[in-house]
């Protein structure tokens, strides 16, 4: 169903639809939550003083603009394209979900919201819902799987220390998409009085939309770099895909560039083959779940299969509603990478960059590996480096057999 | 007239009873909750992530998908309770994806064949209509909606367009099973929604006991009891029919004298 629109920029449509997917499926009590936010935030893109406190946190509180990095010696080691680096690792809290935090609690704010809820999976995104709480005085609750809070005790403590109240969630089968129905259901419950701050370009609208903008900060930045830089834009935009927010903050002000090609990466686990895999765009099937159609991991009845990925960032069974509809258009290019080579890239750039990257981009870095060599010298590559890899060094260390 | 037209059309309120499809031995716990003096039936859709349930729910979906429930199992079950129970009405109640996986019309088409009058589906709102409404209305089948206490008046009009059945007025705001709404505020809210429709009004969400459901039948044309019942399930296993025979004998006398 490949089509050509004019822009690719001019979704979603006032329903919140991507094409066939995103939309507002939600439970009744939501529905006039969702609404509201939806005026909220026009309101709120239309008031410069709004956007003046936005861009001022990222600046002086994130620490934006994050570099753009030429990365000489792995662009040696590989041999061909010249592979640059958005270095979003390097934002406070130490990974993309920051961006998007700011843009959402100051929406909280402005509604007069007086609790924050979020869920998360390895812990950046509470950490970085628990971090904009702190900054602004709001009691915050953090859904985090029971298996997820025993595997990262350290973002656990991270969270605690910034005052939040952490909530191992045993429904289900404890994961992620248990988190995030546990979010769901505090928030049926407290309609009056809390914000439910959603980590990733998903969930009912507006939310893909409002976190897709509040991240394009990332490719906005990166584009304009990139023309003080060498006075043209790269050949190819690199990110990994879990829901997908850094890739669509990356992507998204280059849609209507035609000759700047993209390509998200999925986790493909123990390899797509079987059903060890997170890879929703390209191992799922479209269906509903979490407010929004998109693409899932779900059996012949429907019901959600569990992601599996070495990183706690990309296991879960859905993804953003516009990756979707770039997938189906055709404007991105999706691929995957398994555990092992997502481990081999991780080292990779450890040797040849001193930077240890979380294991989310680790798999963005390994498609760099494979395209880069078949690419010239004088064409580039921009990855997003989305996150630093402190987190994971003790999953690594396991997987690479070392006592630590 | 209808299956639950007729349901409605008594002299006395509707006990609307739910139970999880595949949880225990289904058919034979609807039949103890016809027995028992249940107007109407709902079936529950068993899904990996009931994100509007309470943990009676949660679990009832969990023992059922633990069993290997499939989409075929529950449409097996529909079908052989109405080959049983030609008049009672049974609504389908769940979450969208197990209904549109294999496309909304081939649901409404497989719900039909199995004798099913109405379909609940909880994360489908009036926005959403063309995902699964069209096709159930061509079937033949009622998409009952949900108003809930956030459904204002500038709302209200939209979630009725396109209802039939009845309208189910979940009183609280929160998942099934928890706490339960005050009477005055029940009250209200059933005036409200009488005011704006001529569809029944069936009041759910943390109604247990007998004397709540009796309490509430004296204003709603409806009372829907689910978690009390779904829990009993998970508690007693194949002895499960009897004692929801008896539980449900006790709501239905509430409900069925709430206005004598």
């Amino acid at each position: 169903m490949a089509s050509h629109p004019n822009t690719y920029k001019n979704q979603p449509d006032e329903r919140g639809h991507f094409g066939d997917y995103g939309g507002r499926y939600v439970a009744e009590t939501l529905m006039p939550l969702v609404l509201d936010l939806e005026r909220e935030y026009r309101a709120a893109q239309a008031d410069p003083a709004f956007q003046a406190q936005f861009d001022d946190l990222l600046e002086h509180y994130v620490g934006r603009p994050s570099p753009l990095y030429f990365a000489e010696r792995l662009t040696e080691a590989l041999g061909g394209a010249q592979v640059w680096f958005k270095r979003d690792e390097l934002n406070h809290t130490g990974a993309h979900k920051i961006n998007n935090c700011i843009g959402q609690i100051l929406l909280a704010i402005r509604m007069g919201k007086t609790r924050i809820i979020a869920e998360t999976g390895a812990g950046q995104h509470g950490v970085a819902t628990a971090t904009v709480c702190a900054r602004f005085g709001l009691p915050c609750v953090i859904y985090m799987g029971a298996e997820d809070v025993r595997r990262q005790s350290p973002n656990v403590f991270r969270m605690k220390l910034l005052g939040a109240e952490v909530v191992p969630v045993t429904s289900g089968r404890g994961t992620l998409k248990d988190a995030m129905n546990e979010g769901l259901r505090d928030w049926v419950a407290n309609v009056h009085d809390t914000f439910y701050i959603i980590g990733t370009a998903a969930g009912p609208h507006p939310y893909p939309e409002l976190v897709r903008d509040f991240q394009s900060v990332i490719g906005k930045e990166a584009r304009a770099q990139m023309q003080d830089r060498i006075g043209r834009l790269p050949d190819l935009l690199v990110a990994a895909i879990g829901g997908g927010s850094n890739a669509l903050g990356l992507f998204h002000p280059f849609l209507d560039d035609p000759d700047v090609k993209m390509l998200g990466v999925e986790a493909a686990g123990h390899g797509l083959d079987g059903d060890e895999h997170a890879a929703s765009l390209l191992g799922g099937f479209p269906g509903v779940l979490h407010g929004n159609k998109t693409y899932l991991l779900q059996d012949e009845d429907g019901q959600i299969t569990e992601g599996h990925s070495i990183s706690a960032g990309l296991d879960y069974p859905g993804i953003g509603p516009e990756h979707a509809w770039l997938k189906d258009t055709g404007r991105v290019e999706y691929t995957a990478i398994t555990d092992e080579e997502a481990l081999e890239a991780f080292q990779l750039l450890c040797r040849t960059e001193g930077i240890i990257p979380a294991l989310e981009p680790s798999h963005a870095i390994a498609a760099v590996a494979k395209r880069a060599k078949d690419m010239p010298k004088e064409s580039v590559i921009l990855a997003n480096l989305c996150g630093r890899g402190d987190k994971d060094i003790f999953t690594v260390a396991e997987r690479l057999g070392v006592e630590m | 007239m209808t299956r639950l037209s007729n349901a409605f059309s008594k002299p006395h309120p509707a006990l609307v009873c739910f139970i999880t499809a595949g949880d225990g031995d289904t058919s034979a716990n609807l039949d103890a909750l016809v027995e028992g003096g249940a107007d109407v039936i709902e079936l529950g859709m068993p899904f990996t992530d009931p994100m509007a349930d309470g943990p009676a729910i949660q679990n009832a979906n969990l023992r059922s998908l633990g069993a290997g429930t499939t989409t075929a199992d529950v449409l097996r079950i529909a079908t052989e309770f109405r080959q049983r129970h030609p008049n009672v009405p049974l609504v389908l109640m769940g979450y969208a994806n197990p209904m549109i996986r294999r496309g909304p019309e081939w649901f409404a088409s497989a719900a039909k064949d199995a004798g099913v009058d109405g379909v609940i589906c909880v994360d489908i709102p009036p926005e959403e209509d063309d995902a699964l409404g069209p096709d159930l209305r061509a079937a033949g089948i009622a998409p009952i909606r949900l108003a809930t206490p956030t459904t204002d008046a500038r709302r209200l009009p939209q979630v009725l367009e396109g209802s039939d059945g009845f309208l189910y007025y979940v009183s609280v705001a929160g998942i099934t099973g928890k706490q339960q709404a005050a009477q005055t505020s029940i009250e209200e809210a059933v005036a409200r929604l009488k005011a704006a429709t001529d569809l029944p009004i069936a009041v759910g969400f943390g109604v247990r006991t007998p004397e709540q459901a009796g309490a509430i039948a004296q204003v709603a044309d409806g009372v829907v009891v689910g978690s009390a019942l779904v829990e009993l399930v998970g508690e007693h296993g194949t002895d499960a029919p009897a004692k929801l025979r008896e539980y449900t004998a006790g709501l239905a006398g509430a409900v069925h004298a709430a206005r004598n």
